[in-house]
């Protein structure tokens, strides 16, 4: 058993009169859906064992309205974003970290112009930070030699233009890092962007996570590392399709550096 | 002296230029129909993006074997015409190759020769893209939306500048004097010989006049055309799109609207102020041509229906009818569409019972995207089908409630519990513990 996660709220903070540096989004898919959730403790952990002094808003947070605004409810997205950026007015937020690329791109691009102005940040870049400034020391890893291929979401990659930090981040487990051959800027989406994820696609010949699950396995991956909570969903079910759930893991990079340094 | 053929150019250049111009008028109007939009921001930024993208052709390359066709076709094309000039001087005054009499025969011959060499290149170029198309059949040149007029469309360009770049190198290998200069003739010295003395004079004068009169056609066949794209790239590229591909729009009309409900000393019922009562209240969303922002309609004009976009799109790539390129073409014909009913009844658009949503675009391709940008990124021009994809979606959910009824559980969901799934935010740090 692992040692309990310290998982400060921001009221908490404020009631012992404590200024975290940063504020942890754990976000509408981190904290209800099972898979996500483990990714939200991994990352947790990482930020446990850096010592970093945040906190979470816990029951004051709400959906960003990002699914909404993508769904076409500028409505929604709206009061959303309005009741969102009044609590974190409240609590004089300046940074904030978060593990969906959905919620760092709402909050960073769409959130300022209604008044919520942060210095947002993905937690692969976050945890880039935490290794280049020596907070987080990778020694050892177990993930030496194995091949692991990154699916770069979409909200990360192109939308926000972030390559780099997710593939800096694995580098420093000395995996053997493989390209698909849609990667980067002509990454394949999974397939969940856009709220396709709350519903049925549309007619076709196959679903979209099948398609790039196929680009995954072509690089013969033992693991494919995700960024996204979504991301994982729809290419742990792609692996599920392919029967190849045996063989290979789907792993968040959160997950992958927490295990590698047994957290 | 016998002035005709100075007349008989002098009106074919003016007739030419004058239904071009007519159609520019039409086609600036046609784009001004739009929703304005601020693009006066990062102009830094736009000119930097117009040099790069548009002039420098940056994306394009990015598909290193048609890129590389391109950049050979487009720079021929463009410094070929240094020498309509030449044709535009000889033909209005009666003058044989004015410059070669103007600048040194070594000079001349510098210049001529390099067209040569580049009109032979477009021939070469221009023919590889006719096979990619036609006998390779490169799958995004035959999609659904590229059936009829899109293909012809698409062949013809190529029959054009093949025909062009033709008539150039006879007209040079059929002149006489210019083939005795011996400067310049790279190429259409090896054509000289298949002319006879007799009949090499008589041919070059045709050359020459269908030469200049097929440019004159070609540029007036733009307006048509998706070539139109050698022009609007430009504009189009420096007002494209200059923050994160992820950010959309937030609508200001929905912001005053939200302020006031969550304003908790609003007043409802209090009256409106002076002047408001006319204001016709804001359509959400788009739903006809009209409702698009003039950039967006700017972009269908632009568009060179490369497919691009559609070749990356998730949903075209798994079978499903969305296909970006698709929703540009169909914003275009639903704005010429538009316009001739302006035209036809004298400047007032008449309505004709028809949308852009619906009667081109169809709910379930408005559904099948998944905001992914990959269209966004893969554009050459800087064209964003995806903003006009979220409008339509604005206008679906906000004005007409159709949005498919998952979609809406989800939605309600956000609304009551801030959450897409039907939990309790009271639950929102039940992980912790578990
Ligand atoms: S954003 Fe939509 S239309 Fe564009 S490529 Fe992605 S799924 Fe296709
Ligand atoms: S939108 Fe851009 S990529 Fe798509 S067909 Fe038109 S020009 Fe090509």
């Amino acid at each position: 058993m692992s040692k309990e996660l310290n998982v400060p709220t921001m009221a908490e903070c404020m009631a012992e009169g404590k200024t975290p540096d940063i504020l942890f989004w754990v976000g509408s898919a981190g904290s209800y859906d099972d898979r996500a959730k483990k990714i939200t403790k991994a990352f947790v952990k990482i930020l446990n064992k850096a010592n970093v002094n945040f906190a979470v808003l816990g029951t004051e947070e709400s959906a960003t309205g990002d699914l909404a605004k993508r769904a076409g409810n500028e409505f929604l997205f709206q009061m959303q974003a309005m009741m969102n950026i009044e609590v974190l007015n409240m609590y004089e937020v300046k940074r904030i970290v978060t593990c969906d690329p959905h919620s760092f791109n709402c909050l960073k691009n769409e959130y300022p112009g209604l008044g919520g102005v942060y210095d947002v940040m993905h937690h692969t870049q976050f945890i880039k930070e935490l290794i280049s400034s020596g907070k987080l020391d990778i020694k050892e890893s177990d993930y030496k030699g194995k091949q692991i291929t990154f699916h770069d979401p979409c909200y990360l990659g192109r939308a926000n233009s972030e390559y780099n930090a997710p593939r800096e981040v694995l580098s420093s487990l000395h995996a053997n890092l493989v390209e698909m051959k849609r990667s980067k800027a002509t990454a394949l989406c999974c397939g969940a962007g856009g709220a396709q994820m709350f519903k049925e696609p549309e007619k076709g010949n196959k679903d979209i996570n099948e398609l790039r699950t196929e680009d995954a396995l072509q690089t013969n991956p033992e693991i494919i590392a995700t960024a996204c909570p979504y991301c994982m969903t729809m290419m742990s079910d792609g692996v599920k399709v392919k029967e190849k759930e045996a063989q290979i893991k789907v792993l968040d990079i959160a997950e992958l550096i927490a295990s590698s340094q047994n957290l | 002296m016998n002035y005709l053929p100075n007349i008989i150019f002098a009106i074919a250049l003016l007739l030419g230029l004058g239904y071009f111009a007519k159609n520019v008028k039409k086609l600036v109007r046609n784009i001004k129909l739009g929703q304005d939009v601020d693009v006066s921001d990062n102009t830094s930024q736009r000119w930097k993006n117009m040099i790069n993208i548009a002039l420098g052709q940056s994306k394009l390359v990015k598909r290193p074997v048609s890129g590389f066709l391109h950049v050979v076709v487009y720079v021929g094309f463009i410094i070929i015409n240094i020498e309509v000039l030449e044709i535009i001087i000889d033909g209005l005054f009666g003058t044989h190759r004015i410059f070669s009499s103007v600048l040194p025969t070594s000079v001349y011959g510098f210049l001529i020769g390099t067209f040569e060499v580049l009109a032979f290149l477009v021939l070469v170029a221009v023919t590889v893209f006719w096979v990619r198309r036609n006998l390779i059949k490169l799958a995004r040149f035959w999609k659904d939306e590229m059936k009829g007029w899109p293909k012809n469309d698409g062949n013809f360009i190529l029959y054009f500048e093949m025909v062009l770049m033709t008539l150039f190198l006879v007209m040079n290998a059929t002149d006489g004097t210019f083939q005795e200069m011996q400067s310049g003739n790279i190429i259409s010295q090896y054509l000289a010989p298949l002319f006879s003395d007799s009949i090499a004079p008589v041919i070059e004068r045709v050359a020459w006049w269908l030469h200049i009169v097929g440019i004159l056609i070609f540029l007036n066949y733009l307006y048509f055309s998706k070539h139109l794209h050698i022009l609007l790239a430009f504009p189009n590229v420096y007002y494209g799109r200059v923050n994160n591909k992820g950010q959309l729009n937030n609508l200001a009309s929905v912001t005053a609207e939200v302020k006031m409900m969550m304003d908790p000393n609003a007043d409802p019922f209090a009256a409106a102020p002076e002047g408001a009562e006319d204001e016709v209240p804001a359509k959400f969303g788009a739903s006809d041509v009209q409702d698009l922002s003039w950039v967006q309609l700017l972009n269908a004009y632009t568009c060179t229906e490369c497919g691009r976009c559609t070749s990356e799109c998730p949903a075209n790539l798994t079978g499903k009818k969305l296909s970006p390129r698709k929703i540009m073409m169909d914003t275009r014909d639903r704005l010429e569409e538009v316009g001739k009913n302006i035209d036809a009844n004298n400047g007032e658009f008449k309505d004709d019972g028809k949308q852009l949503l619906g009667d081109y675009i169809t709910n379930e391709e408005i559904w099948a995207c998944t905001s992914c940008n990959a269209c966004v990124e893969a554009c050459p021009v800087s064209i964003d089908p995806l903003s006009i994809i979220i409008e339509m979606r604005r206008y679906l959910v906000m004005e007409q409630s159709a949005a498919p009824s998952e979609l809406n559980n989800m939605m309600t969901n956000i609304e009551n519990n801030g959450a897409p799934w039907p939990y309790n935010q009271q639950d929102r740090l039940n992980w912790k513990n578990e």
